[in-house]
């Protein structure tokens, strides 16, 4: 009988069984690619590792040294989990297949870390042919730093996240031209030293406007372009067309959570992750989610830092059978906050909150009105997720719930 | 000497007229289509119904209203036999005025006369146990229970497997570009690689059939290609548990609200008639998919969030001349048959017209047809891990490691299952690699995520086992090119 089983081989999961391992726990770690390392090996730009390991890194960098920690943790690639049973709070199962065939694996609790998928051109409605150079921006990372490929010379990028920027830069940098990145919203969504990019390579970025269509025969030909409007409505008479052989689509990631629903894990609506605790366990006993599982992160560091709470949150419960019962408090999003984790706090412990607001403001405050705290911050974008540490003695001022709005200063 | 026959077309039509050929001793059939693996035309995008043959009226459209019922009633057999993935769950026409009762009688009547069993009209009540989720402004319906449901990418493929396990010869990415015809008798065809010589001719091309029978100097119709267009959800979205059509119109059956046998919502058809020129345009558009869905609302109002879509598609049906199925041994030119115009209910037909065809070779060419005395009738399916007990998977994982090891996660498709696929297409004759090939046999690509974590993984696969660079791996043949070069080809200015 295993402690943990940790599904997932990426940030989140390796982070998780390292901690599990450190904490005397009894640790497997699968993953259904053959390295791990999850997205970080295809992931070959610096920005990693800032916060964790106070020192910038690519992806495989930072990877390698999380890999180079696991000593002691048993490992399997090429495994993929093909069901989660919830025999009660006390017992579990991992069904998982790998080349050694299907192998059924008895553990006391499980950090999923399963991480996210992309969406795809037909989720954000984009008709017209359905022709080869179509692809996510991962995808496309895929192709291109883990196998070799180059996958075309003249690109449309949908959506101004982190993943379609960098592509843009990494396509520009092996002599594709990149013609426009095409964003919906009348705002750029990555973060800042992303968005740089476009200026550093001279890249077109149409901000409220849609991609709507795509021709060409057995390619990409050309992709219809309109504008819309505030309400996101497209405005007649402005459609145009972009000749181009390659459209990359970086329209968001959806946390993967089909196993858990299938157990009966509750699911936020607006992270699209679990509903979790300050252990960031679900609400199936011994059940706990970290990194992108959770809700989509921006920075691996926090994604890392999630497997270590959950695995803090395993040995707890193994040591206890089970999370002790108590009054959790409600964390409640209020004004422009459209997303947060976790949900509810013991009042235990430091709690790190992780949240996203609606809209860009400037000169704002974060309020927690129950606690009276208040933090100030010069900008807030949606693209950058807020990370708020909220103190033992602070969430102990609560009652039952504690609402986080952000709102204009003064 | 054996009868040479060249069926041009490896659609649906096709293929069944090439397996009930490989029947006899004393014809050599070849299996002609210019797209790179079979059933890339018309059969590729379409509703995938065996249809009951209630629909078609026996004055008008006698070919249809004859061939539908039969081609339903051979389903049942050749299904079993193919292993082809099927459901048999019924149908419903429901009527949502008082006035479509009128239409209702009228099907009800031409299903008696083109003996169609085991209908009826059902009440409102009837119906609601038939289908809960049905709108609450149905009336009434009427229920033909032999309606089914096939994989109709996934028959085609079934068909010409057993084809050429019975001696039948492909010819793939060979494209028809004239017909040779010498006093007045089939000679062969022109090709791009090549001269087929062929003794009797089958024109079974599709949207193409009336170009081809023109090369023969046979004139008297024309196609014209009509776009339907579809919705496909997520799973786990409820969808009814038979195919519910609302009542017909002139031009169409309608848009159809079904759970496709893979288990999604799919809704769809439209009807747009489009120029004869327009035989390629398969691309989908706003208004038609807005049409399909105010449509399908109307039948079954709790349609999903439109960002539970996964993919929309659009496909062509011939449309022919005089509306019914043109299948006849042309007097013109001897040997050469027309089996053209092949719209709805052609998947539904196509066993029955590959019967009727070797009919027509018997009694208008007088061609006397010996039966073979080994003829196989049986052709296994592909292993599908997603289909198999954890215990199977343990039995083939000791012969062959790969049939444990996933590829696409959204559906469950193993290594093993990819690699079988591509040892099918390479049986039959497909020379390029695509990720479609592979798609169509194994259901890789098409789930939740649409094949963004598993499309590079098939890339590496399929450029390994047809020894190709993986960017020349293309979506669906030549011209579709996943990629360009290697990563360094811009930059090094080729």
């Amino acid at each position: 009988m295993y402690d943990v089983v940790v599904v997932g081989g990426g940030p989140a999961g390796m982070a998780a069984a390292i901690r599990a391992k450190e904490l005397g726990l009894k640790v497997l770690l699968l993953d259904d690619n053959d390295y791990l390392g999850g997205v970080l090996p295809q992931c070959i730009h610096p920005g990693f590792g800032i916060h964790y390991f106070k020192e910038e890194l690519t992806g495989p960098e930072f990877a390698y040294r999380l890999m180079n920690k696991l000593d002691g943790v048993e490992v399997k690639t090429s495994a993929r989990v093909l069901e989660i049973i919830n025999y009660s709070d006390l017992e579990k199962f991992v069904v998982f297949t790998s080349p050694q065939g299907v192998q059924k694996v008895p553990t006391k609790t499980i950090i999923y870390a399963a991480g996210a998928r992309e969406r795809h051109a037909f989720e954000i409605g984009i008709v017209g042919d359905r022709v080869a150079g179509i692809y996510t921006a991962g995808e496309t990372q895929t192709l291109m730093d883990i196998y070799g490929i180059m996958p075309g010379k003249e690109i449309v990028i949908v959506g101004s996240g982190d993943v379609g920027l960098i592509m843009a830069r990494r396509f520009s940098l092996e002599g594709a031209k990149v013609k426009a990145v095409i964003e919906l919203m009348p705002y750029p969504g990555g973060l800042a030293r992303n968005i740089m990019i476009l200026k550093d390579f001279n890249i077109p970025l149409y901000l409220s406007h849609k991609v709507v269509e795509v021709r060409g025969k057995g390619r990409v030909e050309k992709i219809k372009v309109v504008k819309v409007d505030e309400n996101l409505r497209e405005i007649p008479g402005t459609e145009f067309w972009i000749e181009a052989d390659t459209l990359v689509i970086s329209a968001g990631l959806i946390p993967n959570v089909k196993l858990l629903t299938e157990i009966g894990v509750a699911i936020d609506p607006s992270t699209g992750g679990p509903i979790v605790n300050d252990r960031l366990e679900t609400s199936v006993p011994g059940i706990f989610v970290a990194g992108n599982a959770l809700l989509i992160n921006d920075l691996v560091d926090y994604v890392a830092e999630q497997g270590e709470l959950a695995a803090e949150g395993a040995r707890e419960f193994i040591e206890n059978g089970g999370i002790p019962s108590r009054r959790w408090i409600r964390l409640v999003k209020g004004e422009n906050v459209r997303l947060l984790a976790p949900h509810y706090l013991s009042g235990e412990r430091d709690v790190w909150i992780y949240a996203r607001v609606r809209r860009p403001m400037e000169d704002v405050v974060v309020e927690f009105p129950e606690i009276g705290k208040k933090i100030k911050l010069p900008v807030i974008k949606p693209a950058e997720m807020l990370r708020i540490k909220l103190k033992t003695e602070e969430i102990s001022k609560a009652e039952d719930k504690i609402t986080m709005r952000v709102v204009k200063h003064g | 000497m054996k009868i040479r026959v060249a069926i041009i077309g490896a659609g649906i039509t096709g293929a069944s007229i090439a397996r009930v050929l490989s029947k006899y001793e004393n014809l050599e059939v070849h299996l002609i289509d210019k797209n790179p693996d079979v059933g890339w035309g018309v059969s590729k995008a379409n509703t995938a119904i065996i249809h009951g043959g209630y629909d078609d009226d026996p004055d008008k459209y006698p070919m249809r209203a004859k061939l539908c019922i039969r081609g339903n009633r051979l389903w049942h057999q050749w299904v079993k036999e193919l292993e082809i993935p099927h459901v048999w769950n019924g149908a419903l026409i429901v009527a949502l005025k008082d006035e479509d009762f009128k239409e209702l009688e009228v099907l009800l009547e031409r299903g008696i006369r083109n003996g169609v069993p085991e209908m009826r009209i059902v009440d409102r009540d009837e119906l609601f146990r038939l289908e809960p989720g049905l709108t609450r402004e149905a009336l009434g319906a009427l229920w033909v229970p032999i309606v089914g449901q096939i994989g109709p990418i996934p028959a085609v493929i079934a068909i010409v497997e057993n084809a050429v396990a019975n001696g039948v010869k492909t010819h793939l990415e060979t494209e028809v570009r004239g017909i040779k015809v010498e006093n007045g008798e089939v000679k062969g065809v022109e090709t791009n690689s090549g001269f087929i010589e062929a003794d009797i001719l089958i024109n079974a091309a599709g949207l193409y059939a009336d170009e081809i029978s023109r090369m023969a100097g046979i004139d008297y119709f024309e196609i014209h290609p009509r776009k339907g267009e579809y919705w496909i959800f997520d799973e786990g979205i409820p969808g009814p548990k038979r195919v519910l059509f609302p009542t017909p119109t002139p031009i169409s059956k309608g848009i159809v609200v079904t759970t496709e046998i893979s288990g999604h919502l799919m809704i769809g058809p439209n009807a747009q008639d489009l120029p004869p020129e327009e035989k390629e345009n398969t691309a989908t558009t706003r208004e038609g998919l807005e049409e399909v869905w105010e449509g399908a609302k109307k039948l079954w109002p709790q349609l999903p969030p439109r960002s539970k879509v996964i993919r929309t598609f659009a496909g062509l049906r011939p449309e022919p001349t005089g509306g019914d199925f043109i299948i006849k041994a042309e007097e013109e030119v001897w040997g050469f048959i027309n089996v053209a115009g092949i719209r709805s209910p052609g998947l539904t037909s196509a066993p029955a017209i590959a019967y009727e065809v070797a009919e027509i070779i018997q009694r208008d060419l007088g061609i006397e047809l010996v039966e073979k005395k080994k003829w196989n009738p049986y052709r296994r399916e592909i292993t599908h891990f997603f289909a198999l007990s954890y215990e199977k998977v343990n039995e083939l994982v000791k012969k062959n490691p790969a049939y444990g090891k996933i590829v696409c996660r959204c559906n469950k498709v193993s290594e093993g299952d990819i690699l079988e696929a591509i040892e099918r297409m390479k049986f039959i004759g497909v020379k390029t690699p695509s990720i479609d090939s592979v798609k169509f046999r194994t259901k890789a690509t098409t789930g939740t995520c649409q094949g963004s974590f598993c499309r590079p993984r098939i890339i590496q696969i399929l450029a390994r086992e047809y020894g190709v660079p993986p960017w020349e791996v293309t979506l669906k043949g030549k011209g579709s090119e996943i990629g360009i070069g290697d990563v360094k080809v811009l930059v090094r200015g080729e």
